[in-house]
């Protein structure tokens, strides 16, 4: 595995404009910033796990970097290129190293085309001078790779349950041998012996391929077992990012703590004695979130400093950034 | 005597591709103020079990077998006695909070009709009452919140709504449906633990439907795993957790990535769930089974007792000490 950095995310913002109903037509809309200043670099062949509550930023900062959705400022740079300005055309061709799998596999697949068409549909996109017969061999490889019988080509896709879907996508995303599969939630839709299932064939295809992966859920245990490094997000914003053993032996920050705490452990011996660290409330609104540190009005460490001042996201040792006044 | 008991509850649905038994033969029973809890993936029939016992079945769907709650049946009923059930006796709480409130109804008429309904009492009184209850699931400024219609909740904020107004009549037992299944886990934790609050100070027996292994650890007295609409294994979750003996529960418990435990790979169960409209005539786990034997392609085997604790009963045709 080698050790270069393939992209580089510096201060990403993406913002969309949400207008009130019953404001007047006149009013400026307002500002909901869904992504406010993320930095992160990915490694070849590493995974970076990005985890935190519904309506965190998870998905938006995934197709921000992508470009399904326009970013406000900063930049994406993948090998070097900012992604950010390049042209359609040219952004089309990066699509070949960069695929994304996403959250419901059955609805991320079109049902009026048979599994052979869905799969082989990245190369008609991108190379369509290929041969036939080609195609054909490239999707029974990819079939076989991801655990489909490759005699199942011409059906279609409600004829599989969701963890064949799942593979369909895995699929239809490896065929063009990306270097990069954006994945979001791709395991929340699924059974939890069929997300092991799914688990153990991405991490198997990272290996053998050494592909990077960008691995999006709300489930703590699961990005634990998958990801390399780990990014907690909260409103828009890094709370800490640190290497995955790390992150979960030491959380330094007060959200990423209650986080880890809340997810129950299946021994009925510890989870019942278990000292919860319980956050009260919902999430904030992120058309109007708290001024300074946005993680302050659930804190349990909260103080006056936390609402005047945004704290830097800093390197508090060996690569744990946190970015709070009070880490431990 | 106890508060719940089901005997040989089965339910099967009619439909234009034959009959679909969803659920099949499934005893158990609940004792006042305990958690049982229901664990299995998606078409084990865990829903089906209590839908049957609340009459809430499709109307293609018929329930045999016998569900007794303090000792009168309960299946079967219709109509009025089936209501004098509902909500005073046993009430529900369902997965999907943003569904399950109606979007056009501010929440005090919503709660309101539970009370004025089964208890027969002026609106006015009903919304105080309400109030009451909210101020109990701790919904902030109750008072004024309750005048807002659902979509002015948070998905949180709506799961504690339908706690508040299935606890109006104060029934004996709730049965939450995947409670917390659609709700982040920090809110997770806020709701399991109001949810244990309220058995403490109510005495309110709960069955606790999920597939969250974690989450039934923490919050059950009683474990029972259903596997293709069917009791695999039943026992004190504290024995069905540390000596699980069906091969299926083994699967299932090593299955789950956990935060306290560091793997290289997951271990997986082999295969998908079984398709219920043809089911095979034995054990439903045969196919994805690695201890499988002939014997259990045709007959299904009888829940008996694990020889550990006298209530751990299993169904599995192969010897626990064969199980390795």
């Amino acid at each position: 595995m080698s050790n270069e950095t393939i992209m580089q995310v510096d201060n990403l913002k993406v913002y969309f404009r949400v207008k009130n109903p019953e404001a007047m037509p006149w009013t400026r809309p307002d500002v909901l910033k869904a992504v406010d200043g993320v930095s992160f670099k990915l490694k070849a062949g590493e995974t970076l796990g990005i985890v935190g509550e519904s309506g965190c930023g998870k998905s938006t900062l995934a197709r921000g970097i992508i470009r399904l959705i326009e970013a406000e400022e900063g930049q994406v740079l993948w090998l070097g290129q900012d992604l950010l300005k390049l042209s359609n055309n040219e952004m089309r061709s990066r699509r070949q190293e960069i695929q994304m799998i996403f959250q419901d596999p059955l609805a991320s697949l079109d049902p009026r085309m048979n599994i052979g068409e869905i799969i082989a549909e990245p190369i008609k996109t991108h190379h369509p001078k290929t041969p036939k017969a080609e195609v054909k061999q490239m999707v029974e490889d990819v079939m076989v790779r991801v655990g489909l019988l490759p005699n199942l080509v011409n059906r279609y896709p409600h004829e599989f349950s969701g963890g064949q879907c799942q593979r369909i996508g895995i699929a239809r995303a490896l065929i063009l041998k990306p270097k990069l599969i954006v994945c979001d939630e791709p395991v929340s839709a699924l059974d939890v012996s069929i997300q092991a299932q799914v688990v153990n064939l991405l991490k198997e295809l990272q290996d053998e391929m050494g592909l990077a992966l960008i691995f999006i859920a709300h489930d703590l245990s699961i990005v634990k077992h998958i990801s390399t490094r780990i990014m907690v997000l909260y409103l828009g914003n890094m709370m800490e990012l640190a290497d995955s053993a790390d992150l979960y032996d030491r959380p330094r920050h007060p959200y990423t703590q209650a986080l880890i705490s809340a997810v129950p452990i299946p021994d009925p011996l510890i989870e019942k004695n278990k000292e919860l660290i319980l956050i009260e409330g919902d999430l904030p609104s992120a058309i109007n979130p708290p001024s300074g540190c946005v993680f302050r009005t659930r804190c349990p460490k909260a103080q006056d400093i936390c609402a005047s001042d945004k704290p830097v996201f800093e390197d508090t040792g060996k690569g744990h950034m946190v970015a709070c006044h009070f880490h431990d | 005597m106890s508060l719940l008991e089901v005997k040989n509850l089965s339910v099967e649905f009619s439909t234009p591709d034959g009959t679909v038994r969803a659920v099949n033969n499934v005893s158990f029973n609940l004792e006042e103020g305990k958690t049982l809890a229901i664990v299995g993936e998606s078409g084990s029939g865990k829903s089906q079990t209590v839908f049957a016992m609340m009459g809430l079945l499709a109307t293609n769907g018929t329930a045999t077998g016998s569900v007794k709650f303090e000792g009168a049946e309960v299946l079967g009923l219709k109509g009025d006695a089936l209501n004098a059930i509902r909500a005073q006796k046993i009430a529900m709480v369902f997965q999907d909070p943003m569904t399950s409130l109606n979007p056009y109804m501010r929440i005090s008429d919503q709660m309101a009709e539970v009370l004025i309904h089964h208890n027969g009492i002026s609106k006015y009184e009903a919304i105080k009452q309400s109030v009451r209850m909210l101020d109990a699931v701790k919904i902030p400024e109750a008072k004024n919140r309750i005048r807002m219609y659902p979509h002015e909740f948070s998905g949180g904020m709506r799961q504690r709504v339908m706690i508040a107004m299935s606890l109006l009549c104060q029934p004996k037992l709730l049965i939450a449906d995947e409670p917390t299944t659609a709700l982040d886990v920090t809110v997770q934790a806020q709701i399991m633990r109001l949810l244990a609050d309220i058995q403490k100070e109510l005495g309110t027996a709960i069955i606790l439907i999920t597939h969250d292994l974690g989450v039934v650890a923490g919050n059950s007295d009683d474990t029972l795993v259903m596997y293709g609409g069917q009791v695999m294994e039943v026992g004190t979750t504290e024995a069905v957790y540390a000596t699980p003996t069906h091969p299926y529960t083994q699967g299932l418990m090593s299955a789950v990535p956990r935060v306290d435990v560091v793997l290289d790979v997951l271990v997986t169960i082999p295969g998908n769930p079984p398709n219920m409209m043809n089911m095979p005539a034995g054990c439903p786990f045969t196919p994805r089974c690695r201890f499988a034997i002939d014997k259990c392609v045709e007959t299904m085997p009888e829940l008996v007792k694990t020889g550990g604790d006298s209530s751990h009963l299993r169904a599995c045709n192969v010897a626990v000490e064969d199980l390795v």
